[in-house]
């Protein structure tokens, strides 16, 4: 586990990824952004594929920062919260946007969170930091295993802490993390950045 | 700082991508790049190839091998009256315009396998127009283009085809315009009369045709914003002033160099009007 991250340096991008008890989950992380929150955060919650989505929105409310929904080659801004669309996956473009695609769904999901982790990790390498947070599927794994394979760091929630544990419980098995917590705690960390 | 074998893997994919427009003339280096690391690396597994630089190899000496790495190069998803919103302002607010003139033409650029182009058909027919239309119907992927003209669909899809027809505004029931036949249906052939299926690159070629209307969805996704403003530009050329055009849900003109030259008509279905001359 390293020490501990020092936001302002260590880390230009958070990546986040969600399933099944996820609308929840996000609202508290959400709310725990405090307002000067400078890292951007890329969201992935697995939503129905053919309805206009409500969740930027709806998380909004709870958030500090501006939360939208992404458009292609929508610039990644920091002090913003950004969630795929539904039906396309979101990838990281560059260090200052991100893409769109309608590749094929993975493992059923479009978005998903193994195109956005993978992407991310490609352009943030060391400097990215991803968390798994609670879901019903194995999406995530292969993506949080490329994250760290190019140095960078990842938190999964504790499975027995999660609404439904298997979507941490699978990444952690496949590729491990550089810390295992709760949702609370997480959000600790966001609230003192460290 | 990155580590150094992503960067030889990005590396590599450049001059994979230098090999296939110098060897067979399809430009796809200004394709966005994350969504092409993403599809090389599914080829590589796929063509078993261990190395980018070994799947250029092959490329270079097996042009049988390309025509099947163009289904890696472009991304073939479609879906008939896809956003059902976008056709139904297509009726409510283009169609009035477009009656207007005598003959109208369009160009369906990026059609992919054909169910976009099928779509308008049906919807110019009902609105009484398709008689007096000429759609140009366009894509790089040649095996796409001839899935389109056959105008074959998986019977899988039909359902929610129908459900989007009938949510886009439809004024029958999109099982009038199909036969079933075996494990898909077909459309009726008097729908592609007026429609030309043709081979044409937003990356290399130029502009073929006046039009009324472009419809160009979900493929200026997969370009960078060099490549989106070459595209545009097109559209904008092809275009008559006052001609519409229709880009995918979460595409917009916001970020290229042409914003000026269109104004939104329905903004939410990023349907715009040329209003530069
Ligand atoms: C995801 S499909 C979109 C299909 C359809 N327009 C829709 O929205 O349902 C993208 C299409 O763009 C085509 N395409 C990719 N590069 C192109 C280029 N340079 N010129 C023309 N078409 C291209 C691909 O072959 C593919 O058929």
């Amino acid at each position: 586990m390293k020490p501990s991250l020092d936001w302002q340096h260590d880390i230009d991008a958070i990546v986040v990824g969600a399933s099944a008890g996820g609308v929840t989950a996000l609202r508290e992380l959400l709310g725990a952004l405090p307002a000067d929150f400078r890292p951007p955060m890329l969201i992935v919650l697995h939503l129905p594929r053919h309805r206009p989505s409500t969740i930027a929105e709806v998380l909004g409310a709870y958030c500090a920062l501006p939360v939208y929904e992404a458009c292609d080659k929508q610039r990644i801004e920091r002090g913003s919260v950004m969630f795929a669309p539904p039906d396309y996956h979101m990838l990281v473009e560059d260090e200052a946007s991100v893409a769109l695609s309608l590749d094929e769904p993975v493992l059923f999901s479009r978005p998903a969170i193994d195109p956005l982790f993978s992407s991310a990790a490609a352009v943030f390498s060391n400097r990215l930091l991803a968390i798994l947070l609670t879901g019903a599927s194995t999406d995530g794994s292969n993506g949080l295993a490329a994250v760290r394979r190019a140095g960078g760091t990842a938190w999964v929630q504790a499975p027995e802490d999660a609404t439904a544990s298997m979507m941490p419980a699978a990444a952690l098995a496949y590729a491990g993390a550089e810390a295992v917590l709760t949702l609370e705690e997480i959000c600790q960390r966001m609230r003192n950045r460290a | 700082m990155r580590d150094q074998e992503a960067e030889l893997r990005d590396l590599e994919i450049r001059l994979l991508l230098e090999a296939v427009y110098l060897r067979y003339h399809y430009d796809f280096r200004d394709y966005a790049t994350a969504s092409l690391r993403r599809r090389m690396t599914q080829a590589m597994m796929k063509f078993g190839c261990a190395r980018i630089s070994d799947l250029q190899h092959r490329l270079l000496h097996e042009p049988a091998l390309f025509s099947q790495m163009l289904q890696y190069f472009t991304v073939q998803v479609s879906e008939m009256f896809r956003d059902p919103g976008y056709f139904l302002a297509l009726r409510q607010h283009v169609i009035p315009v477009l009656r207007t003139y005598p003959s109208i033409k369009l160009w369906v650029a990026g059609c992919s396998s054909g169910e976009e182009v099928w779509s308008l058909a049906i919807l110019l027919h009902e609105e009484g127009l398709l008689e007096r239309s000429l759609i140009y119907a366009t894509d790089i992927n040649t095996e796409a283009l001839k899935a389109a003209a056959g105008g074959r669909f998986d019977v899988a899809n039909v359902a929610g085809y129908s459900k989007n027809y009938q949510a886009s505004g439809g004024k029958a029931s999109l099982g009038d315009y199909y036969t079933s036949a075996y494990d898909g249906v077909i459309f009726d052939r008097s729908l592609k009369k007026n429609i030309v299926f043709a081979d044409h690159s937003l990356s290399t070629d130029s502009v073929f045709s006046e039009v009324q209307l472009v419809s160009c969805r979900n493929v200026l996704i997969y370009f960078n914003r060099a490549l989106q403003d070459r595209a545009v530009g097109l559209f904008r050329d092809a275009l008559v002033r006052g001609g519409f055009l229709g880009l995918g849900n979460k595409e917009s003109l916001q970020f290229g160099t042409h914003a000026d030259a269109f104004e939104p008509v329905v903004r939410e279905q990023r349907i715009y009007r040329k209003i530069a001359p």
